[in-house]
């Protein structure tokens, strides 16, 4: 995983709330066995409809959600399916941040894993940044992972939480999969312990 | 253990518990994976980049459920990307040493389905399977939980996983259920309640008189659909009924192993005095049955309570959820579902696919004949209840009264292997969830019971079962 630090990035929002992972990559998309290609079909039966043609009034076929990197969504965003899909096809249409005022438990684990960063914001915040997205399509927002804020364009610094290691793993690239494999005596050593 | 009184949930924690660093997450322990096609191809590869072997095989189990068709087995699958799926699946499961159900194994079917019914799901484990839907197995008194891909590597490579301490939700359902109301009633009564959003952060153990009263399916039914609350996990304690729906499957202990297993099984129950964060109460007397009308299992009403109104919602964004929901949906404010025309039912998926739901959808359709114009699937959850179903004749019931009867598998419950609605096409499902095109792009779906689903494939239109019991 690529280490994040801080990066500043044009902002685009998408406002409906509970949105689930079946929209953000629909099932039939999941017949893949690698990682590659998910951000041509990232929200795809809203992106595009029943012929496939683009859909002009969803947010990711606007002229101005080119190149957006951070995607204000709405409350609890990414709730249902545990397809990890969901993040690759997001990193893979290019966001790197999700701001929201609640994920889903899988959804923000999933994030976490891949360097998707998830920013929970309060409710005011979060209707700022809705009202913003809407006034001006070229928002840019800062992110600054070490000191976890968040800076809006009137200067506005928003702190966001985040468990220290998961910041930790974020900040260093560290891959908890080897983090995990460097614990294997500890590992053994339950497994005896409890006859496993 | 200091005399702390401990739920259900910390018990089964702390037990498995392998270390915990300061101001990390625990490394918690996991005592079986379930594999299936779908969200394990990037893992084993993870793997085979790295150079490492699964851990612990004897620990890992694997089947094909998602992408598989419902067709003749005989037949070959005609989807080249599902087919590639299903031989990646089998060549990781092969290269990697694990055991798998695959498609034409008379042990096959939907992951959540086989688990408990082979006997590998017992009390006081830990259980994961990257699919949200695990929580199904929270029913016989385990913390189970669905992951995602990269969690699936590390279980595969370690057994363990990185893993905060989630809060704990008691749902307590008092009273019992009149007839025609069934577990689901009272799963997607909760949701409704509670929200979507409402249990997100939390492991929600299950307890009460009506969840005592109910089987182990009916207590699958119920954990399996927490996720759909937001829940983590939820579960149930283990009794007399878990004990016996266990006894003398292939995977569990036998001889004087079952006799201390059953032993270690009852200290797991949640001590008097032992603290929830949250509490929420429910009265079975008061529920009935119960459908959803719009595009996530919260948006569910009693069926014979009328379809909410946007214009009464304060919230803007709820609002403008209900609004976006009714209008994909097609449906009025105001207005009762009962009536309203289908044009697919579908009995089926991890939440009501076992034996139990059969039989319930079997007596209400007991020589009857399906409404003309309407398609019903009964879609067994494994190999197994097809073959139990068949000895007990549903499936004759089922196909005299003019309904398919399937092969196992997810089928129409995400439509990835064919089996799916046309836009703008109604069903009646006993699925988990109403996404819009879960079950079929453009496809719009009623989440309902397996005897509400059987009453509606009869008239054609949603219909109470109530009114249909004799
Ligand atoms: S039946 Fe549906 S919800 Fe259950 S595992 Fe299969 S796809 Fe997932």
């Amino acid at each position: 995983m690529e280490p994040i630090k801080s990066f500043t990035g044009k902002t685009v929002a998408l406002p409906n709330t509970d949105v689930d992972t079946d929209q953000i990559i629909p099932a039939r998309y999941l017949k893949v066995t690698d990682k590659k290609g998910l951000g041509e079909v990232v929200f795809y039966d809203w992106r595009y409809d029943a012929d496939g043609n683009p859909n002009p009034d969803f947010l990711l076929n606007k002229p101005h959600a080119a190149g957006a990197t951070i995607l204000v969504a709405g409350h609890n965003f990414g709730c249902g399916s545990s397809r990890e899909h969901a993040p690759w096809a997001l990193q893979g249409f290019g966001f790197q941040a999700i701001v929201s005022t609640q994920f889903a438990d899988i959804f923000r684990n999933n994030s976490l894993k891949n360097g998707l960063l998830p920013i929970v914001v309060d409710k005011a915040t979060h209707e700022q940044l809705l009202d913003l997205a809407v006034e001006d399509p070229d928002l840019q927002l800062e992110v600054d992972l070490e000191t976890q804020t968040l800076t809006l364009p009137d200067g506005r610094r928003v702190e966001f939480p985040i468990d220290s290691f998961s910041k930790e793993c974020l900040l260093n690239g560290v891959d908890e999969l080897g983090y995990l494999l460097r614990q294997t005596s500890a590992i053994e050593e339950y497994e005896k312990r409890n006859n496993k | 253990m200091n005399g702390t009184p401990r739920t259900l949930f910390e018990k089964i924690w702390d037990a498995h518990i392998v270390s915990q660093a300061e101001g990390a997450p625990a490394i918690l322990y996991i005592d079986l994976q379930l594999v299936h096609e779908v969200t394990s191809p990037q893992a084993f590869t993870e793997l085979r980049n790295r150079g490492i072997k699964v851990r612990r095989p004897d620990r890992t189990v694997a089947t094909v459920d998602h992408s598989i068709p419902t067709y003749d087995r005989s037949l070959p699958i005609m989807d080249a990307l599902a087919a590639k799926q299903l031989e990646q699946m089998y060549a990781n499961a092969r290269d990697f040493n694990i055991r798998i159900y695959d498609r034409l194994s008379d042990k096959q079917g939907i992951v959540h389905v086989i688990g408990p019914e082979l006997g590998l799901t017992q009390p006081g484990m830990t259980i994961v399977c990257g699919d949200s839907h695990t929580s199904t197995h929270g029913a016989f008194g385990t913390l189970a939980f669905g992951i995602g891909t990269s969690e699936v590597a590390m279980v595969l490579a370690t057994q363990t996983l990185l893993q905060r301490k989630p809060k704990t939700m008691n749902v307590r359902v008092t009273g019992a259920l009149g007839q025609g109301v069934t577990a689901k009633d009272i799963i997607l009564a909760l949701i409704a309640k509670i929200g979507v959003d409402g249990g997100t952060g939390h492991v929600i153990e299950y307890s009460g008189s009506a969840i005592r009263a109910q089987t182990m399916e009916g207590r699958m039914t119920i954990c399996n659909m927490s996720i759909e609350g937001g829940a983590r996990a939820g579960m149930i304690a283990p009794d007399d009924v878990t004990f016996s729906y266990i006894a003398g499957r292939e995977f569990a202990p036998k001889g004087a192993d079952w006799d201390a297993a059953v032993a270690r099984w009852k200290q797991l129950p949640t001590d008097d005095g032992a603290q929830y964060d949250a509490v929420v109460e429910l009265d079975a007397n008061a529920l009935e049955p119960m459908i959803t009308y719009g595009n996530n299992p919260g948006m569910g009403i009693p069926i014979t309570a009328r379809v909410p109104d946007p214009d009464a919602i304060g919230d803007v964004h709820q609002k403008a959820a209900l609004h976006k929901a009714l209008q994909y949906m097609d449906l009025q404010p105001g207005r009762s579902l009962i009536g309203h025309p289908v044009n697919v039912v579908f009995i089926g998926s991890c939440t009501n696919s076992r034996i139990g739901d059969l039989r319930l959808a079997a007596n209400v359709m007991k020589g009857k004949r399906v409404a003309p114009n309407v398609r019903v699937m009964v879609v067994p959850g494994s190999q197994q209840v097809k073959r139990q179903a068949e000895q007990e004749g549903l499936d004759k019931i089922f196909r005299e009264a003019g309904a398919e009867w399937r092969e196992a598998g997810c089928s129409m419950c995400i439509a990835m292997n064919g089996d799916q609605l046309a836009p703008g096409e109604y069903s009646i499902s006993t699925s988990n969830r109403n996404f819009e095109g879960r079950q079929g792009k453009g496809g719009r779906t009623f989440l309902a019971s397996p005897m509400t689903a059987a009453a509606t494939a009869i008239h054609g239109v949603v219909t109470d079962p109530r009114t249909v019991l004799s």
